[in-house]
């Protein structure tokens, strides 16, 4: 049963690292299975932003998937990659390119994502590295101009000053 | 599935090309140092050209483009320049990760329902199981 919301937390490990956590109060497996089957990926990946209208996933090492979101706004947007390395219900290293005119696979980030469970519990990691080319489309994407980690470094400093 | 997100999730902070900006401003290593060196107080322009190894041109160049974007603020104590970081130009930098964080948050949650259907499930055949284990036992 779920109890509490567990808070997913952010950081930046390095300028190109982007670190997200969190704990998941079920065993690792089930939790490996909503992240690799493509009808449950369905229910969870868009968050509330939109709905997903495609989820394909050929989960074996070399293997693409692909993924399509219907956001709210009405725009589709798609992501596609390939998976590197598969240790079930351990770990998964897969490729991530979000698909504009000018993507090109050199854009691609590395995932890696990892499934540790403790008393039942799962912690869930996913550590993208992002190509220094990537940092620059970010910076038409997202108005983020590199510096991430400094970002966060600076968080704390931000938050003293404005107590 | 993760970074992408940058791109539709950071939308609500996107904003005009321009360099003069908290990101723009952080972004550059030296600058950073800056920040990093005033977050522990107001100091003079000196004692940040010792500190980071540069030349007063070069640190004072750092230190126009960081108050451009009012990431720190100067004031003059008879003859010293004395530089203080003020943290609410680099807000936009928090609001981000702070929104970064949020997007995967409802992810996240969306996950914890589909998780708490699988554990369901799972009970549910174990439960089978172990009826028809008992059912086969009685046979």
């Amino acid at each position: 049963m779920q109890t509490m919301t567990n808070k997913a937390t952010v950081t930046l490990p390095s300028d190109e690292q982007i670190l997200i956590t969190r704990e998941f109060d079920s065993p690792k497996h089930l939790v490996y299975r909503a992240w690799t089957t493509p009808e449950l990926v369905k229910q969870w990946w868009s968050g509330r932003r939109g709905t997903v209208t495609s989820a394909e996933i050929d989960l074996r090492v070399g293997g693409a998937w692909r993924y399509v979101m219907l956001a709210s706004g009405g725009h589709e947007v798609a992501f596609h990659g390939e998976y590197r390395e598969i240790v079930p219900d351990e770990r998964i290293v897969n490729t991530e390119v979000y698909e504009t005119p000018e993507a090109t696979d050199d854009d691609a980030a590395v995932n890696t994502v990892t499934f540790t469970e403790h008393d039942g519990r799962t912690t869930l990691t996913i550590l993208t590295e992002l190509p220094s080319k990537e940092i620059r489309d970010l910076i038409i994407d997202s108005g983020m101009e590199g510096g991430m980690q400094e970002g966060m470094d600076l968080l704390e400093q931000v938050a003293i000053s404005l107590r | 599935m993760t970074h992408a997100y940058i791109g539709i999730y950071g939308a609500g902070v996107a904003r005009a090309a321009t360099t003069a900006d908290a990101f723009n401003a952080v972004a550059e290593p030296r600058r950073r140092q800056i920040l990093d060196v005033l977050a522990g107080g107001e100091r003079p322009v000196n004692e940040l050209v010792a500190r980071l190894g540069l030349t007063q041109p070069q640190v004072s160049k750092h230190l126009r483009v960081l108050r451009e974007v009012g990431a720190v603020e100067v004031r003059d104590e008879g003859r010293r320049r004395l530089y203080r970081l003020n943290g609410h130009a680099l807000k936009p930098i928090h609001d981000w990760v702070k929104g970064y964080e949020h997007s995967w948050s409802e992810r996240f949650e969306r996950l914890d329902v589909v998780l708490a259907d699988l554990k369901t499930q799972e009970e549910g055949h174990a439960d089978h199981d172990e009826q028809g284990d008992r059912d086969a036992a009685q046979r």
